[in-house]
């Protein structure tokens, strides 16, 4: 069965009248499973279980201890180029945005790569608009060549490649892909994105199954929680990864739950996600698929961050710009979204270790 | 020179039967007393994580000195790159003792036995002493045998689900039947199940998860020393006989007695 059908078996009107029915009756007998289903999980992200959250967040924190440790794994994106063709209502590289554009060089992106080795990165996240012209499959092999040289682990998150673009990747030295569909409501995507390649849902939804074809050891999916009603957008994102582990259980999954931060004189229309919602998507999710890694970016605020660390992140971005050569240019850039976490890498190792947790820099041998 | 009661492995001996791993603890300070107060003589660690690049990082640093490292291939999806790492491991100076570890599969994390053979043919002709995690089962553990590993580790439970030896009849079946040690890895979750394992003839037992997600690693540490220890005192001091009721006062076949 193929992901489309899979989602197609949970309905939006059925996930909503689900999700009201839930009682605490219920939610206290999932508290006590083993094992938890696809129900279990809405179960878990209905308004019902507000009141547990203390009991999922012990569940949580004792489950994710017992899969991955006091440990977080650290990695860096980097921007090499904000040219897009995609008109994505919500972002600040939409094609018609009016900001400076900027394409890395290869001896640019040398740089770049020296800063955030110097600092003892070794897990790499390669962030670009899609632009097949200006960041083709050519630029983004000699890009990779170059990383090379400064990074044990090199991870993807561009536009969705054809399964023979991500064998060239990985072929080069890729080893994970990160693509968020960024809202699985088929009606809202698209209205959101009115025209360009992104506008192929199909072609989306399906990219991380090409990239494991082509042989990538790690995939990470999420949707943009704020575009869409979030318990759904949650839910659908476990479907998605439950599907992917269930049909290629060789490779890593895990997901974000990245929330929507606005952009310069940007998207208005942003149904908030609070930090307790955001928290019980968390824990329903680590409690759910505790064996699945949960990627927490700077989007969050630095407190926050502390404080979700016990409850089942496994990775954290650290030492952040999201400006096209942030990393080695002072000049004011235009940037993809407003981080909240400006704290440099040995900041944010040190706020892990206080929290009795050991940063992890290095978690993965090209071979 | 093997002397008193030593744990084997090719030609080397150990006077501890605790092996312990370096995973999942809070810092690499409390990794090292941890490891100190635990005893043990040899130390896994997975590969990806040895950090060569930066020395305040690498968890080779935070070894205690007098250890003999067993790197493992975790991460390893297939044979083939099962044996890379184990190069890879080779050639930073870890020695000439590799766990392999072959998982194919994220969700249970269970071994792959095929591929596990696989490699320990050809890293034990390459002249590695090759310790193999795998799957309870004779005939995988007896080709594994017979491919020139060093000892057999099959998982009590999966790893790190702290649910003790669930698999004791197939576990004791490799003790009965191979010749190499059997050490238990995985799935250990308490000191009494270390014990367990010893008293049914493991050889020794390799624990991580339960010292290092414990509130207290190095106290646990020091608990799981001693429990293999008891575990194994108990072995070789010899059961008696476990019977399911009392003997009868007036056995149904007394009469047979009497009539001699």
């Amino acid at each position: 069965m193929e992901i489309l059908d899979v989602l197609e078996k949970y309905p939006e009107e059925w996930v909503e009248s689900f999700l009201k029915k839930v009682t605490g009756e219920r939610i206290e007998e999932i508290l006590k499973k083993e094992d938890l289903s696809l129900e279990d999980y809405l179960s878990l992200l209905s308004p019902a279980a507000k009141n547990y959250l203390e009991e999922m967040a012990v569940r949580a924190h004792k489950k994710n201890l017992q899969h991955f440790g006091k440990t977080i794994l650290l990695y860096t994106p980097l921007y090499i180029s904000n040219y897009c063709v995609n008109e994505c209502v919500y972002c600040g590289y939409n094609k018609h945005s009016d900001i400076p554009r900027k394409k890395l060089s290869l001896e640019e992106i040398d740089r770049e790569a020296k800063i955030i080795s110097d600092k003892g990165i070794q897990h790499i996240l390669l962030l670009s608009g899609e632009s097949p012209v200006d960041t083709s499959i050519e630029y983004l092999e000699e890009v990779v060549e170059v990383l090379k040289k400064y990074f044990q682990s090199i991870a993807i998150e561009i536009y969705p490649l054809k399964e023979e673009g991500y064998r060239r990747l990985v072929q080069k030295g890729v080893d994970g892909v990160t693509l968020y569909q960024e809202v699985y409501d088929r009606g809202i995507y698209q209205k959101l994105h009115p025209k360009g390649p992104k506008r192929n849902y199909d072609f989306r939804i399906k990219a991380l199954e090409r990239a494991i074809k082509g042989g990538v050891a790690s995939v990470n999916l999420g949707a943009l929680l704020g575009l869409s009603d979030f318990r759904k957008e949650a839910f659908y994102t476990g479907v998605h990864s439950k599907y992917l582990l269930d049909t290629y259980p060789s490779v890593a999954t895990s997901v974000s739950f990245p929330r929507m931060q606005p952009y310069l004189g940007g998207y208005e229309d942003i149904d908030p996600v609070h930090d307790q919602d955001f928290v019980q998507i968390l824990l329903a999710y680590k409690i759910f698929m505790p064996m699945t890694g949960i990627t927490l970016s700077t989007r969050e605020e630095p407190a926050l961050r502390e404080n979700l660390i016990p409850l089942g992140i496994t990775k954290m971005s650290a030492g952040v710009s999201t400006a096209v050569g942030g990393h080695s240019s002072d000049k004011e850039n235009t940037e993809q979204f407003e981080i909240s976490d400006n704290r440099s890498i040995e900041e944010v190792k040190e706020s892990i270790l206080k929290k009795g947790y050991q940063p992890i820099l290095q978690d993965w041998v090209p071979l | 020179m093997k002397n008193k009661d030593q744990l084997q492995l090719g030609d080397h001996f150990f006077n501890s039967r605790l092996l312990v791993g370096t995973g999942k603890y809070e810092n690499h300070d409390i990794m090292k007393k941890s490891i100190e107060a635990s005893g043990t003589e040899m130390v896994t660690m997975a590969l990806r994580r040895v950090d060569l690049k930066n020395p305040k990082e690498n968890v080779l640093n935070f070894i205690p000195e007098n250890m003999t490292l067993l790197p493992n291939t975790s991460g390893a999806r297939n044979a083939e790159e099962a044996i890379r790492i184990a190069k890879i491991a080779r050639a930073a100076g870890c020695g000439n003792f590799i766990k392999i570890e072959v998982i194919s599969d994220q969700k249970y994390l269970l071994p792959d036995n095929y591929e596990t053979i696989k490699a320990t043919k050809a890293l034990a002709s390459e002249g590695f002493h090759v310790l193999p995690y795998m799957s309870p089962d004779l005939m995988a553990a007896k080709e594994m045998e017979k491919a020139g590993a060093k000892a057999v580790m099959p998982l009590g439970s999966p790893i790190g689900s702290n649910r003790g030896i669930e698999n004791k009849g197939l576990i004791k079946i490799l003790i009965n039947e191979i010749k190499v040690p059997i050490i238990v890895d995985a799935g250990i979750g308490k000191p009494s199940h270390a014990a367990e394992a010893m008293e049914l003839g493991a050889k020794a037992v390799l624990v991580n998860t339960a010292i290092a997600a414990s509130k207290d690693p190095i106290e646990m540490a020091r608990a799981f020393d001693y429990a293999v220890k008891a575990g194994r005192l108990a072995y070789l001091s010899k059961f008696g006989e476990v019977k399911a009721r009392g003997d009868a006062s007036s056995p149904l076949t007394g009469f047979l007695r009497k009539e001699q």
